[in-house]
């Protein structure tokens, strides 16, 4: 580690604090929901904003560091590109494994009668 | 004092907890969709944690890694859902 100016050793150190608990939250929401469905939300949200702030601080030390360069831009642009492809595909795959996680069939259900149509 | 570099371990303890927390429910995962978002959060995670290892030794080597884990991460689940959709990778 290099020396960094006061106020952005500050900001790099609260970006990685909190991708980490993101990160860990989400593992967490992985490990301990009770269904698929549930257990989705977890990796493919939160663990799309830990690694996306590990990369921002990242990005911030290396330009001080005088190597400045767009590598974390790009795994940042492709994990919060592809994060929700997979969870998608992910989806579709257990609905088509699993019918009781597909959606309801047919017209939407009224929830109250109006009586002035 | 360096605040980046006292914190840089506990930010990577923690996303060795998140693998590890992710590694149990590739183990265990009832279906078999879990196990692969499973393995899809290994990879996001061992991402952040190559990017921090590089942080924390000052290197530019690791970024290539994590730029081909983050890549074939993302290719292999869609790969292995496609399998789980069709029962086929290459129609």
């Amino acid at each position: 580690m290099r020396d960094l100016p006061i106020l952005l050793d500050v900001v790099l150190a609260l970006l990685v604090v909190t991708g980490s608990l993101f990160a860990l939250v989400g593992a967490y929401g992985l490990a301990k929901l009770q269904d698929f469905l549930k257990r989705l939300h977890g990796p493919t949200k939160a663990g799309s904003v830990g690694v996306g702030a590990v990369l921002l601080a990242s990005i911030g030390y290396s330009a001080v560091a005088g190597r400045a360069s767009l590598h974390e831009l790009l795994i940042a642009l492709f994990v919060f590109m592809t994060a929700p492809v997979a969870a998608h595909l992910l989806v579709k795959a257990a609905a088509h494994v699993d019918p009781r996680l597909r959606p309801p069939v047919g017209p939407p259900v009224r929830e109250t009668a109006r009586e002035d149509e | 004092m360096n605040l980046l570099a006292a914190v840089l371990p506990w930010a990577a303890s923690a996303f060795m907890i998140a693998l590890l927390l992710s590694g149990w429910r590739l183990l265990r995962g009832p279906t078999l969709a879990d196990r692969i978002l499973a393995l899809d959060s290994l990879y996001v995670n061992s991402v952040a944690l190559l990017i921090l290892i590089g942080m924390y030794f000052d290197t530019d080597v690791h970024f290539e890694a994590a730029l081909i884990i983050a890549m074939m991460g993302f290719v292999s689940t869609v790969a292995l859902a496609k399998y789980l959709l069709r029962g086929d990778i290459i129609e």
